[in-house]
């Protein structure tokens, strides 16, 4: 694929071991491990998984498979992975740019900067089973937020209808690593609004609201969905956390695939070979989506 | 701008309270362990189990094997994308983002099917299923936080070598009769060291708390056995979350003072 590859750089660098002027060029094989590599364990394992939601155990040709994702047990998980992920992205989209903004614009002193930043760092890296803990110590039915609802308003937030393995607890434990990450991408976008742009405005006779109305919120605007849209997926892929807060309770996509793998319900390796397919098209979606706002950001942030 | 900075304290103030309420939590449980008073008993008791031991090594010795082939596989295409094969760049870049498309359980499900069971060409089996042996297994799991860690790699060695002027590097060093082990060792390498220094620890990072892969594959890591042991005590996990914690953060701090000013290459994996 990239026998021609040495014709753009300029030919001086191809070294003193190769006198004169080629038409086959070697440099391809340098990245030839990383392409083998990337084929054997990325490539490769989709394609299986690909290939699979279209075959029956005994390896013919179905449609089966896609069509069991309209089942309503499937449809439920898809719909609630869905809305776990819509609803932490909004919410840590929205927290996050507040903190981004309050760092950058919002007159925060530098060392609470870049702590906020190192925070970040730690917290969208900080997930799975010690996450997961981390708030069953905290909003548990033992939890230490749950004990001082007891001691100081004599109310017990489990009786208000609260519950940590629910909708709302993994999407309270969720926000942890999401609004984190909205902060680490936000804050170069927002240190990219250039003072020019509102010190023009303001000569112009702008007020705050229009400025942000007609000139900041525009240029972030696709960064901000960009972003918003990376959390969705990076919730929506997310397992480890989900499995050790409720250890399969909720059933998440991720949860039904981690089911089919280990046969605990009716196994079907095949359903969920099309439960991955499906997944990963919508990740795919979201990926690509992002990347496009991205790209149209960054001709005004640089 | 007063009232502006009163409203940015009010959003700084519950991101901190979000952030450090559930550690509080844990650790205030974590040193409950002895009844009526605080004492570091559930962490003498984690550390000292056998069995986390056991499985902190095992994920520590996997995490340093995911870093050198992560290292070997992505510095080498990385630069030499950069020197000889810029067109191809933007493949490798794409590449290296699938991951992001593709969650870890996904891959986990696709790398069981493809290399548990006989891998064959032409009806002639050239390997045994990995998954039956040890070895095997193990290789299938660095292969795959190798693939997880991908992106976070690629990105902080790309950063760095955006950096530095490569070409002008590498031609300056061919005139003075450098070859290319003395040009990668001597030239490249100290130039990234700090990128691949921190691409290194997030990777440690994710790979030491990794669970998803780690299970499906049935490998004894550190994550899984945390998983079982949430199920049958209560203090030793907490103690070990914070445990877990304070290497995330070890390494994240060592990663903001390495690349202090330089654009970020923090950012979440492993959820």
């Amino acid at each position: 694929m990239s026998e021609t590859a040495d014709s753009t750089t300029s030919g001086s660098m191809t070294g003193p071991r190769s006198p004169g002027p080629r038409r086959m060029s070697w440099a391809w094989v340098g990245v030839l491990p990383f392409f083998i590599f990337v084929m054997a364990f990325l490539l490769l394992p989709s394609a299986a998984i690909f290939v699979g939601s279209f075959q029956n155990p005994q390896g013919q040709f179905t449609l089966d498979n896609l069509a069991g994702l309209l089942r309503p047990n499937i449809r439920r998980a898809y719909a609630l992975s869905i809305q776990i992920s819509a609803a932490t992205a909004l919410g840590g989209g929205l927290f996050g740019f507040l903190l981004a903004y309050a760092v950058t614009i919002g007159g925060l002193p530098r060392p609470v900067r870049s702590t906020l930043i190192t925070f970040s760092g730690v917290a969208s890296n900080f997930a799975g089973v010690p996450l997961a803990f981390a708030f069953i110590s905290t909003l548990g039915r033992t939890g230490f937020i749950t004990a001082v609802f007891r001691t100081l308003f004599n109310q017990n937030i489990y009786d208000m209808g609260f519950n940590l393995y629910s909708f709302l607890g993994l999407s309270l434990t969720y926000m942890y690593f999401q609004f984190p990450l909205m902060v680490l991408i936000m804050t170069p976008s927002l240190d990219g609004l250039k003072r020019e742009w509102r010190e023009a405005s303001e000569n112009l006779g702008a007020t705050s609201l229009q400025y942000w109305r007609h000139i900041a919120l525009p240029i972030l605007l696709p960064s901000l969905l960009g972003t918003m849209i990376l959390l969705f997926g990076n919730a929506f892929g997310a397992y480890a956390t989900a499995f050790a807060l409720t250890g399969g309770l909720l059933n998440l996509v991720t949860i039904v695939i981690g089911a089919q793998m280990r046969g605990d319900v009716l196994h079907d390796p095949n359903l969920g070979y099309a439960l991955a397919l499906g997944m990963v098209m919508i990740m795919a979606v979201s990926i690509a989506g992002y990347t496009w706002l991205q790209r149209q950001t960054e001709r005004w942030l640089r | 701008m007063k009232r502006f900075a009163i409203w940015s304290w009010l959003w700084f103030a519950l991101g901190a309270l979000y952030f450090l309420l559930p550690l509080y939590g844990t650790l205030d449980f974590s040193l409950r362990m002895q009844r009526g008073t605080l004492s570091l008993l559930a962490y003498q008791k984690a550390l000292a189990d056998p069995q986390f031991i056991r499985s902190f090594t095992f994920s520590v010795q996997m995490a340093v094997l995911t870093i050198i082939v992560g290292l070997l596989l992505i510095v080498p295409t990385a630069y030499w994308v950069h020197l000889r094969l810029p067109e191809l760049r933007p493949v490798v870049e794409f590449l290296t983002l699938l991951p992001f498309v593709i969650p870890a359980i996904v891959l986990v499900f696709g790398l069981i099917r493809t290399y548990g069971r006989p891998v064959t060409i032409l009806s002639v089996t050239i390997m045994p299923p990995l998954t039956n042996t040890t070895l095997g297994a193990n290789s299938l799991l660095i292969a795959g936080y190798v693939v997880l860690s991908m992106p976070y790699l690629y990105r902080a060695v790309d950063n760095g070598l955006r950096a530095m002027d490569v070409r002008t590097l590498t031609e300056a060093a061919q005139s003075l009769g450098a070859g290319w082990p003395t040009i990668v060792a001597r030239v490249i390498f100290p130039n990234l060291r700090a990128a691949l220094l921190s691409g290194a620890l997030l990777t440690f990072a994710i790979v030491v708390g990794e669970l998803t892969i780690a299970n499906f594959l049935a490998r004894p890591a550190f994550a899984p056995y945390l998983a079982l042991l949430s199920n049958s005590r209560a203090y030793e996990p907490a103690a070990l979350s914070i445990v877990s914690f304070a290497l995330t953060w070890a390494a994240m701090g060592i990663i903001d003072l390495l690349t202090r000013g330089a654009p970020g290459v923090l950012g979440g994996a492993g959820h």
